[in-house]
C-alpha cells in the first residue's frame, strides 16, 4: 500500500480516518457512521444546550433497542418511563432528520446486528455509537468503538471526534475448533487467560485459520466482546467471507462501486512483517466449552473444571475477589461446575443473537424441554422472520422456551426483562456483572449451544455428548 | 467544565477490582434527567440492600469519611459499560479523583470530558494508600495534577495521567469549541475523501 515500514489493518484504518492532529495523543478522527439509541439522550441535551445541530444527520442512524419492549410491542412500552426514553429518541430523531428504526420498523432490532445486516457496516469504515459493543463491527474490518455521551454529542456537532492512537495488539487462534465450541468459547477464553482488562489501551485484530473460517456471525461475537478483555476496537481483516456477506445489502454500495469498494477492501489486511505492541497465540484444539463462574467475565473456565478455591489466589486483591463472587454467586470452592443448578436461561444479545446463533440453540434443544423457564430474544426483528421461516420458535416453544421480539432484553434489564434477585441464568450475552441482569441476578455466561445444554440439563452441562448424531456448533 | 489542579480532600477507599460501570451506575437509574443530580445512585447496590438499607463495611456510607472528594480503587475500575452516567454518579456525589492501578479505556475518556482525574498507580501504591486511609479513616491527601504527585503526609507518590487528558482537565477546555475552530481543514479532508472513498456513503450508486 506505501512505502516504508509494513502496516497493520488498524495502522491502515486509522490513517485513513486522520484529519488532523500533532501527537498520537490527540487525533482528530472522521467518523463514517454514528449510531445512537435511547441511551443517547445526554448527549442530544448537551447539543442542545449549546444550541448545536446534527452535522451530518445522514450518516447518523437512531435505533431503539436499550428500553424497547420484547412482548405485545403493539402496547408499546408497558412501563411509562420506559415508553418516555423510546419517545425521546424518535422526538430527538425527528428534529434532527434522522434515520430512525423504531419499534414499528421491520428492521428494528439491536444496533450491533442492525448495522451489519442492513450494510451500514462496511469495511473501512470508521463506526462509533454510545455503547461499548460497537467493536462488533471490527468484525468486518472497520474500525469501530464505543463511546461516552460527551464524545457523542461532540460527534452529532462535528461528525469527529479527538481520539488517543491505541496500541495495535494481535491475537491469533489457529486449528480446529470441536463440534460444539464456537466464537463465544475462543473469546471466553481469550479473557480468561488476558483478564478483564488485559488488553486494555489496545487495539486487538484477530487472525489466524480458525478466525478465517468464522462465518461473520461469530466474528460479530468475538469481536464484540474485546471489550471484556479491556480493548475499545476488536476487528478481522475483511476477505471472501465478508464480501460475500455484504453483497446486496439494503445500504451497501451497489453495482460497480460495490466492486471497486471490495478491490479497496482488500488492500486492509495487515502486511507481512507488520509491528504489534502485544501479540498472543492459541491453539484451537485445546479450547474447551467455556461458562463463567463468578462476577467479571474472566472469571472463565472450561465446563469440567470446578469453581476455583480462595487459596489458589496469588494476591491480596485476587483473594478478596475470589470471596466476594463466591459470596455473590452462591457457590462452593471446588465445587464442579456441571453440578451448578440453574433457574432460568436467556438467548439474545448483540453478542449471541444472529441466526447462526438460534440455529446453534435450536439444534440442542430439537425434540427435548427445557427443565427450567427462559426467553429467546433474536438480535432483529428480521433476524426473527428468518427464523420462523426456518421453523426455529417452533423448536423453542415446544421446549418451553418463550420467543419474544427483538431488543437488548434480558442482557441489560433495561426495559423490564429481569432476571429476579438471587435466580441463576444460564445466558448467551457479555456480562456477569453484578446486577447486570436485574439487582442480585445471579448470570453465567455461555455460548447459545451450551446455553441450549444447560436449559436442557437443568444444571451447567457439557453440550457435546447432546450433540452425538446432530449436526452444528 | 471545571478545571482541575490541586486537591486536598479527604480520601475514601474502595478496596475491589473490576467494579464495572454497570455497578458504579445501575442501569435502572439511567432514565433520571441529570439535572436531578445522580449522586445517590452511585455504587446504590454495592451500598444497599434490595429494601434501601445500607449494606454496612463501605467507607462511602461511613460518617469518618464524610466529604470526602477523593476515592482510591483497586485494578480496572469502570471497565465495561460505556455509561457516562457512572462519572456524573461519582461527579454529582462529590468526587473530582479516582485513584486506581487502572481504568476502562471508555471511563477514562468520560471522567476526563466531567472534570474528574482518573489518577494511575502502581497496585503496590494503590494498596499503601488503602491501608493509609483504612488506618486514619478522614485523613486528607493532596492530587497536584501539574507535578503529577500524590502527597500522603509527605511522601510524594507519582501518578499517571495521559498528555493530554492532563492538558484538557488543567484547562477546563471544551472539545467541540476546538474543533469547530479546525472547521474549513475539516471540509477539505471531506472533499479529498469523497474522490478517494466513493462508497463510503451510505447507500452509494
Amino acid at each position: 500500500m506505501t512505502s516504508g515500514r509494513p502496516l497493520t489493518l488498524f495502522d491502515k484504518l486509522w490513517r485513513s480516518h486522520d484529519i488532523l492532529g500533532e501527537d498520537e495523543d490527540h487525533i482528530l478522527l472522521w467518523i463514517d457512521r454514528h449510531f445512537v439509541h435511547e441511551g443517547s439522550f445526554h448527549a442530544f441535551d448537551k447539543l442542545k444546550a449549546r444550541q448545536g445541530s446534527v452535522s451530518r444527520p445522514d450518516l447518523t442512524f437512531a435505533i431503539a433497542d436499550h428500553y424497547v419492549p420484547t412482548r405485545e410491542r403493539r402496547k408499546g412500552a408497558a412501563d411509562p418511563d420506559v415508553a418516555r426514553m423510546i419517545d425521546q429518541l424518535a422526538e430527538n430523531a425527528a428534529a434532527h432528520g434522522l434515520q430512525m428504526f423504531g419499534l414499528d420498523n421491520p428492521r428494528q432490532g439491536i444496533v450491533h446486528v442492525v448495522g451489519p445486516e442492513q450494510g451500514l457496516t462496511l469495511p473501512g469504515l470508521s463506526i462509533v455509537c454510545g455503547d461499548s459493543h460497537t467493536a462488533t463491527h471490527g468484525a468486518f474490518g472497520a474500525l469501530a468503538f464505543g463511546i461516552g455521551a460527551s464524545d457523542v454529542s461532540h460527534v452529532l456537532a462535528t461528525q469527529t471526534l479527538w481520539q488517543r492512537r491505541p496500541k495495535p495488539m494481535r491475537i491469533t487462534v489457529d486449528g480446529d475448533l470441536a463440534d460444539g465450541i464456537g466464537a463465544k468459547d475462543v473469546i471466553l477464553s481469550i479473557i480468561a487467560r488476558i483478564g478483564a482488562n488485559g488488553a486494555a489501551g489496545h487495539a486487538v485484530e484477530y487472525d489466524g485459520s480458525t478466525i478465517r473460517s468464522l462465518s461473520m456471525a461469530g466474528r460479530m461475537t468475538l469481536c464484540n466482546m474485546t471489550i471484556e478483555a479491556g480493548a475499545r476496537f476488536g476487528m478481522v481483516a475483511p476477505d471472501e467471507t465478508t464480501f460475500a456477506y455484504l453483497a446486496g445489502r439494503p445500504f451497501a454500495p451497489k453495482g460497480p462501486l460495490f466492486e471497486r469498494a471490495v478491490e479497496d477492501w482488500r488492500q486492509l489486511a495487515s502486511e507481512e512483517g507488520a509491528a504489534f505492541d502485544a501479540a498472543i497465540a492459541l491453539d484451537a484444539a485445546e479450547i474447551a466449552p467455556i461458562v463463567t463462574w463468578g462476577i467479571s467475565p474472566e472469571d472463565a473456565l472450561p465446563i469440567t473444571e470446578s469453581v476455583p478455591t480462595p487459596a489458589s489466589a496469588t494476591t491480596e486483591e485476587q483473594s478478596r475477589h475470589l470471596e466476594l463472587a463466591l459470596d455473590y454467586m452462591d457457590l462452593r470452592p471446588g465445587m464442579p461446575l456441571e453440578s451448578i443448578p440453574i433457574d432460568h436461561v436467556f438467548i439474545g444479545s448483540c453478542t449471541n443473537a444472529r441466526i447462526e446463533d438460534l440455529r446453534s440453540a435450536a439444534s440442542v434443544l430439537s425434540g427435548r424441554r427445557a427443565k427450567v423457564p427462559g426467553l429467546v430474544s433474536p438480535g432483529s426483528q428480521a433476524v426473527k422472520r428468518q427464523a420462523e421461516e426456518e421453523g426455529l420458535d417452533r423448536i423453542f416453544a415446544a421446549a418451553g422456551l418463550e420467543w419474544v421480539d427483538s431488543g437488548c432484553s434480558m442482557c441489560v434489564s433495561m426495559n423490564g426483562d429481569i432476571v429476579p434477585p438471587g435466580v441463576r441464568c444460564a445466558s448467551t450475552t457479555n456480562r456477569n456483572f453484578r446486577g447486570r441482569q436485574g439487582p442480585g441476578a445471579r448470570t453465567h455466561l455461555m455460548s447459545p449451544a451450551m446455553v441450549a445444554a444447560a436449559a436442557v440439563a437443568g444444571h451447567l452441562a457439557d453440550v457435546r455428548p447432546m450433540l452425538a448424531g446432530r449436526g452444528g456448533k | 467544565m471545571q478545571p482541575f489542579t490541586t486537591l486536598s480532600a479527604v480520601v475514601v477507599p474502595l478496596p475491589m477490582a473490576n467494579v464495572d460501570t454497570d455497578q458504579i451506575i445501575p442501569a435502572r437509574f439511567m432514565r433520571k434527567s441529570r439535572s436531578d443530580g445522580y449522586g445517590d445512585y452511585l455504587l446504590r447496590d454495592v451500598r444497599f440492600d434490595d429494601h434501601g438499607r445500607p449494606r454496612g463495611g463501605i467507607a462511602l456510607d461511613d460518617d469518618a469519611y464524610a466529604g470526602a472528594r477523593i476515592m482510591v480503587a483497586g485494578r480496572n475500575f469502570g471497565g465495561g459499560s460505556s455509561r457516562e452516567a457512572a462519572v456524573y454518579a461519582l461527579v454529582d456525589f462529590g468526587l473530582r479523583c479516582v485513584i486506581a492501578p487502572s481504568f476502562g479505556d471508555i471511563f477514562t475518556n468520560n471522567a476526563v470530558k466531567n472534570g474528574l482525574l482518573p489518577a494511575r498507580v502502581d497496585g503496590a501504591v494503590a494498596e499503601q494508600l488503602i491501608a493509609a486511609t483504612e488506618a486514619r479513616p478522614g485523613r486528607s491527601i493532596t492530587v497536584d495534577l501539574p507535578t503529577q504527585t500524590i502527597d500522603l503526609d509527605g511522601l510524594k507518590l507519582p501518578f499517571d495521567v495521559l498528555p493530554n487528558h492532563k492538558t484538557q482537565l488543567i484547562e477546563g477546555r471544551d472539545d467541540i469549541d476546538l474543533t469547530l475552530r479546525h472547521r474549513q481543514e475539516i471540509a477539505d479532508w471531506v472533499a479529498f475523501d469523497r474522490a478517494r472513498r466513493p462508497w463510503a456513503p451510505p447507500n452509494s450508486q
